[in-house]
């Protein structure tokens, strides 16, 4: 293993022949984040992406303990299995929860906010891959402006993307980080840290979809690594109140050389029919937005 | 000392909840719960009971921890009324569906729209379908004594149990109600084994998707396809009828008190008419039942204790020499009759077992239903079935109806 | 006689191939020219990119570098990322070449 490479685990914990689409970003971040979490984890996922890749009765190619539940519940039931484990002494696992956009900002919003606002000790990850995928690219919140999705299959999708990070962060809670799977290593040290800290923390992963997005699947990396590289998804940090970008973006954040966000949108299909009212929204929104993070990171 | 004290159906049943060293309870205020959710809240912050309390910010969220909990092998407890429990539904369907004992009190009351918050039974009733054991209790008595039943039959047959009782009517009602001891109930109530494996140790995916068709595992062995996994629910359901009554007769002989097992008889050995109904309804049928009989009408009450899983058998022994059945309920099923008359009807079907069988819904959004209501009602029906008008409509008692 | 499903509620064991043999997937598979690969060149090591990125982790991190193709889905990241453009994707009815 290369230097870098050499610090992280090695063990595979999601076995060859998962149910996932060829070139599916939420299997190269869960692939990390397994890594990261390791054995001593218990994860709970709504009906989603994640739950076909978990697979189908009576099999599963995931090696840590999971727990399907209905699609608003995620957090809801993060909270009762760190209850119950807290009542039997078995405080010591992690309880993980991994939702999609869909499962996070729409219907899992009113549970994960409960969670959250009574400090839920346990670490909600949510995959966004802006839109309902696994029901066929429909249009959520989280869904940036422009898109088409097959519920915003003329106009494109109207509204911007709603600022999640910005309501969770308003949680106060003790730990919140953005991760990409093109960055492997940096998301696997933030769920390393996640994993120490106690209280709620909460991990926002940019997952690129093939289909969805209308790119090929060999490109999953390069377009997670656009997103970073344009300013859409920053890498970043909330600790104790306190902001510090990660990796690219730190680089990034240092040299100002952020690539204009058209780099990022023309390679996806669902981008083909953004006005150009729509592209300079976007950009000025994204500079507005950086202007702020610099802000936070200086002081 | 005598441990009997007065108290409502609230603290009854908190007293109970406490008895059974719950480890996990979520709840959300609701009228006319919410003095239960505040007394659980109220024995583990001053440390009597050693549990932890979710604050929950729904009642959706509140059975979704149950689920979780009592999957992870946590004892637990939850309570609601009316919306609440609709409002949980989806995760009523799921918790049967997953196998977990969760006991849940119901503290009935008519559902919106129009809002009511005072007593009928439609909330529990139309839940009915969903898979759990539905358990209707007469008095406070009975509410405690039965939240302890409960525990047992969930645990043996991995079927969530819903303790029901009627708001306001009951659940603020002081009635005399003896606390059980505490060491007898540990005994009565072995410690919760769970069937769920949600460990590091044995790392399992639990309720995912099932495909139409069994399939095969890892190793070759034919695993079930949805349909059988849901035909053991119900194979379960069937299996409680005995759990049910088994739990009643040991809770009988250990605390010396009989609530009936699924169903039971008020002065019914010689009925020609059966007065029906479930929970405090029956109560107050056995007053008209009297008052029948001291006009000479050979009058018996039938409560149903057990709605789900429904007791054909006792149903057809209890209405065997009956001439007719006054069925009594706080509920309907619309678009056809009170939930209740159409299982007496279905339990009778085939048998030869004929009573007339008269429906009347009362009681909703909290209606007072006076005993001499049901004393005139029973005793109509009693003249129309001497008369030979054996099909009638289903009335709504003591209502401006047409 | 058949065994009958002992479980009441549905709880999935972990196996290989959930989704059957996905290798099936592809209509494109990696192959890697050895003269090219910086581990195999250097003999040491190094990058393992292709690795790093699967999406599947059905890439070894070995010398040479092995891809198992019975549950490869083709999706051709691997070569995308090679930064010494050493793996082809070559379709399934051409051989490796």
């Amino acid at each position: 293993m290369p230097e870098n490479l050499f610090k992280i685990n090695t063990k595979e914990y999601i076995l060859p022949g998962s149910r996932a689409c060829q070139g599916c970003g939420l299997s190269l971040f869960y692939r990390y984040a397994l890594k990261a979490l390791r054995e001593n984890t218990i994860v709970t996922l709504p009906a989603c992406c994640l739950c076909v890749l978990q697979g189908l009765y009576p099999s599963t190619p995931v090696m840590v303990p999971a727990l399907n539940n209905s699609f608003a519940s995620t957090a809801a039931s993060a909270s009762g299995l760190v209850a119950g484990l807290r009542a039997l002494n078995k405080a010591d696992t992690t309880v993980v929860a991994i939702a999609g956009d869909g499962a996070t900002f729409d219907m899992g919003i009113q549970a994960l906010s409960g969670a959250a606002e009574r400090g839920t000790d346990f670490i909600y990850v949510c995959y966004d891959n802006e839109g309902y995928m696994n029901t066929g690219t429909q249009r959520s919140s989280a869904t940036p402006m422009g898109a088409l999705t097959t519920t915003t299959p003329i106009l494109t999708k109207q509204q911007h993307k709603k600022d999640f990070l910005k309501i969770m962060e308003a949680h106060n809670i003790a730990y919140l980080a953005t991760a990409s799977p093109s960055y492997p290593l940096d998301l696997y040290d933030k769920f390393v840290r996640a994993k120490k800290i106690r209280g709620t923390r909460y991990i926002h992963v940019h997952v690129p979809c093939p289909p969805g997005w209308a790119y090929p699947p060999k490109d999953t990396v390069k377009i997670g690594r656009l997103a970073v590289e344009t300013g859409i998804f920053p890498l970043f940090e909330i600790e104790d109140g306190k902001f510090r970008f990660t990796g690219r973006s730190k680089t990034q954040a240092e040299r100002g050389n952020r690539l204009p966000v058209i780099n990022y949108l023309e390679k996806q299909g669902r981008f083909r029919k953004m006005n150009a009212e729509q592209l300079k929204q976007l950009q000025a929104m994204v500079d507005a937005k950086w202007e702020e993070y610099l802000r936070k990171a200086e002081g | 000392m005598s441990k009997v004290q007065i108290m409502t159906g609230n603290s009854a049943a908190a007293a109970a909840v406490m008895l059974c060293d719950v480890q996990v309870v979520a709840a959300y205020p609701i009228t006319p719960q919410s003095q239960l959710a505040e007394m659980m809240s109220q024995y583990i912050e001053s440390g009597e009971l050693k549990a932890e309390y979710v604050r929950v910010e729904g009642e959706h969220t509140a059975l979704t921890v149950c689920i979780s909990a009592s999957t992870v092998g946590a004892r637990v407890f939850t309570a609601t009324s009316a919306n609440g429990l609709l409002y949980m539904h989806e995760q009523l369907h799921w918790a049967a569906g997953a196998r977990l004992p969760i006991v849940m009190c119901c503290v009935n009351r008519g559902v919106g729209a129009p809002w009511t918050i005072f007593n009928d039974q439609q909330d529990s009733l139309a839940q009915r379908d969903t898979g759990w054991i539905q358990l209707y209790c007469r008095n406070n008595q009975e509410i405690h004594d039965t939240i302890l039943q409960a525990y047992r039959i969930a645990e043996a047959v991995y079927v969530p149990v819903m303790v029901c009782y009627d708001g306001f009517v009951l659940s603020h009602t002081m009635m005399p109600v003896e606390i059980r001891d505490l060491e007898a109930v540990r005994e009565y109530l072995p410690p919760y084994r769970p069937h769920t494996i949600l460990t590091p140790e044995d790392p399992r995916c639990l309720n995912p998707v099932l495909f139409p068709n069994r399939r095969a595992d890892g190793e070759g062995v034919l695993r079930d396809g949805y349909m059988e996994m849901r035909y053991k629910l119900e194979a379960a359901l069937e299996q409680s009828l005995e759990a049910i009554a088994e739990a009643s007769d040991a809770f009988a002989k250990r605390f010396g008190a009989d609530h009936g097992g699924l169903a039971w008889g008020y002065r019914t050995e010689d009925a020609e008419l059966h007065l029906v109904a479930m929970g405090s309804l029956a109560s107050e049928a056995t007053l008209a039942a009297d008052a029948l009989r001291a006009r000479g009408i050979r009058a018996g009450v039938t409560g149903i204790r057990a709605f789900r899983p429904f007791p054909k058998a006792e149903v057809r022994k209890a209405l065997e020499g009956a001439k007719a059945a006054v069925v009594f309920e706080k509920s309907i099923s619309y678009g056809n009759e009170g939930a209740l008359c159409t299982e007496i009807k279905g339990a009778l079907y085939g048998t030869g077992i004929q009573p007339a069988v008269y429906n009347y819904i009362a009681g909703l959004g909290g209606r007072d239903v006076k005993a001499r209501e049901l004393e005139a009602a029973a005793g109509e029906s009693w003249d129309d079935c001497l008369a030979g008008r054996r099909e009638k409509n289903t009335t709504w008692l003591n209502c401006v109806t047409g | 006689m058949e065994k009958r499903d002992e479980n009441i509620s549905a709880m999935c064991r972990p196996a290989v191939g959930e989704a059957g043999r996905t290798g099936d997937w592809r209509t494109l598979r990696p192959v890697i020219d050895q003269a090219r690969c910086i581990p195999a060149v250097k003999k040491k090591s190094a990058c393992f990119l292709c690795w790093l990125y699967c999406p599947e982790g059905v890439v070894k991190a070995t010398i040479p570098v092995e891809i198992d193709l019975e549950y490869c889905k083709g999706c051709g990241i691997c070569a995308e990322e090679c930064p010494a453009k050493a793996i082809q994707m070559v379709r399934e009815d051409q051989p490796d070449e």
